[in-house]
């Protein structure tokens, strides 16, 4: 707990008090690019182009938040689908089961190997190419059938098309953090009669989260950026879209793309604030929290590194153990 | 005290093209302390995992306290138990593992309750107060807070042997369990489990420790080759081997 300075311990004639070495071309370039930075922001300020009066009037334009919000909607569900999905395939890529290994395989390899934007233009096809679908055994008559139409919305067709795509990468960052947990976890659980699924629930996603989290949060925010390629479903009421429409009347196009801009960045820096807490929340016994004398935590600190990196043992080489 | 807790009759484990076990055939009554000593790759941790089937078994039988494990015998044949099945066989045999594997998302105390409460479904009171007798058991009353990194080595075995006592085992099975620690925290370990052996728990220790051997175990049983070579009490093994194998190991470890 102490978080005194130990520094101040060292008796004076030995503590070093050294000059720094100075760095002049680090220093230079430092002032240069401040320079031209404020140079671009003071010269961006009185530009005519950018219109920042009309950029005060739009910014908090209905249509525009209401758009924020629609943006907002699309990649919280997308995102939602997305994970979901991908905890599912990657759990199937590690089942015993091949088929169901090549399945998901397959659908990675399908949503990760084609564009999003050329996937969300067959997903606004879809109803077209699928009129109706139909519950049932073929050639018999159907239980069950409805028009896709009516059903689907453009919002929640470029929903699916956004989270399918997603799923393909988040399949593949959770099987990376299923990966990182050692084997030994899932051996104590399953030594201590905890089933497949309390192993997972209580032992092996608690720790896999710690290393999903960060990814997942970087695509939470690519998910907020690609909701503006919906326009190719075409739905036109995310943030983009919609401030495209409004310069389309104004003939204003660049205080609207600011404005899109500015609130893509603010949603963007929340998500980052939320990603943060999430990640101290899944980082716990993690982060050392240091309770005892110095000499007897690094001594504990010392044990648990060489634990961690000696790699795993087999069942039977700990020959080299400690004898009397 | 002479009934058998465990009953393995030669016992045949294979790993790919590797006969790990040979016919390995072992007998613990219940009560008993039983060391397992051999040399690497002797098929020793093997057939401890066996025991509580983390690893199945290509040929032979295993009964912990009467029951058949990772099989259920009809008639003629055998079926493989379902995960939920082996699950309960499991609850009852403890196991602490060379490595420790304590959950390092949980502190000490969340470590030893979490398998009785989601298991067990014991409530948190009830085995929250069990999980606290266990930690002043093996000398740690103090830090139930702490998470497995903030513990030193011995600490961190001391609490897994706590979490593996919290499910109540008749059997516990030790792998190794002082391999992975510095020389100066193996004492205290082997204290615990020195203390768990008085305390008439059944034992079964995969160990290098000959001292703990010759004190603690009633009997010791010698492998090499994934065959047993020699059986007997401390005495007879340790220090009048028969074998030409057991001789030439121990002339190596002590």
């Amino acid at each position: 707990m102490s978080s005194r300075n130990v520094v101040a311990d060292i008796p004076d004639d030995v503590r070093i008090h050294a000059k720094k070495v100075r760095h002049p071309m680090r220093m230079l370039a430092a002032v240069v690019l401040l320079l031209l930075v404020v140079g671009i922001i003071i010269d961006g300020a009185g530009r005519e182009a950018y219109d920042w009066a009309a950029f005060g009037t739009y910014i908090f334009d209905p249509r525009i938040v209401q758009a924020a919000g629609v943006t907002i909607q699309l990649t919280v569900y997308s995102m939602v689908i997305a994970i979901a999905l991908g905890v599912l395939l990657a759990v199937m890529r590690q089942s015993p089961n091949k088929i169901l290994g090549y399945i998901s395989w397959v659908f990675i390899w399908i949503f990760r190997g084609t564009p999003v934007y050329v996937q969300l233009v067959f997903w606004g096809l879809f109803t077209v190419i699928y009129k109706t679908i139909n519950v049932g055994i073929p050639g018999m008559e159907p239980w069950w059938s409805f028009g896709t139409a009516d059903v689907l919305g453009l919002f929640w067709i470029a929903v699916i098309g956004l989270a399918l795509n997603e799923a393909a990468y988040m399949a593949e960052i959770v099987r990376a953090g299923l990966l990182a947990v050692d084997s030994g976890q899932v051996e104590a659980a399953t030594a201590l009669g905890m089933n497949w699924r309390r192993t997972m629930g209580k032992v092996v996603l608690p720790q896999a989260m710690r290393v999903i989290i960060p990814p997942t949060g970087n695509e939470v925010i690519s998910m907020l950026k690609t909701t503006s390629l919906v326009t190719a479903v075409p739905f036109s009421l995310d943030l983009y879209t919609r401030s495209r429409d409004i310069s389309s009347e104004t003939l204003n196009p660049i205080p609207l793309l600011l404005v899109a801009s500015v609130w893509y960045l603010v949603i963007t820096s929340i998500l980052m604030v939320g990603q943060h807490f999430l990640e101290r929340r899944f980082s716990r016994g993690h982060v050392r929290r240091v309770s005892r004398s110095a000499g007897g935590a690094e001594k504990s600190q010392g044990v648990t590194k060489l634990i961690k990196t000696v790699p795993a043992f087999g069942a039977d080489t700990g020959e080299n153990g400690d004898r009397r | 005290m002479s009934e058998l807790m465990v009953r393995a009759d030669r016992v045949h484990k294979v790993f790919g093209r590797n006969h790990v076990l040979r016919g390995v055939s072992m007998e613990v009554k219940a009560g008993e302390v039983a060391c397992l000593l051999g040399p690497s790759g002797s098929g020793k941790s093997t057939f401890l995992r066996c025991i509580n089937h983390l690893e199945t078994i290509e040929g032979g039988r295993i009964y912990v306290d009467g029951d058949l494990i990772g099989y259920r015998e009809q008639g003629e044949h055998l079926r493989e138990l379902t995960e939920k099945e082996l699950a309960e066989q499991r609850q009852d045999i403890g196991m602490v593992f060379q490595r420790f594997n304590l959950f390092p998302h949980m502190t000490a105390l969340e470590n030893i309750v979490c398998s009785p409460m989601t298991v067990k479904r014991e409530g948190r009171v009830k085995a929250t107060q069990f999980a606290k007798e266990l930690l002043e058991q093996v000398g740690l009353g103090e830090k139930a807070n702490a998470y497995p990194s903030e513990l030193s080595g011995g600490q961190q075995q001391r609490v897994a042997i706590a979490r593996a006592l919290a499910m109540r085992p008749k059997l516990m099975l030790f792998d190794e369990p002082t391999s992975a620690l510095d020389p100066e925290l193996v004492g205290e370990v082997l204290d615990v489990m020195k203390g768990l052996a008085e305390s008439g728990m059944t034992m079964i220790v995969v160990t290098h420790e000959m001292g703990f051997a010759r004190e603690v175990a009633d009997t010791v049983t010698f492998m090499d080759g994934g065959v047993v070579v020699e059986h007997g009490t401390p005495e007879q093994v340790l220090v009048n081997p028969q074998e030409a194998r057991t001789k030439e190991f121990l002339s190596k470890v002590l």
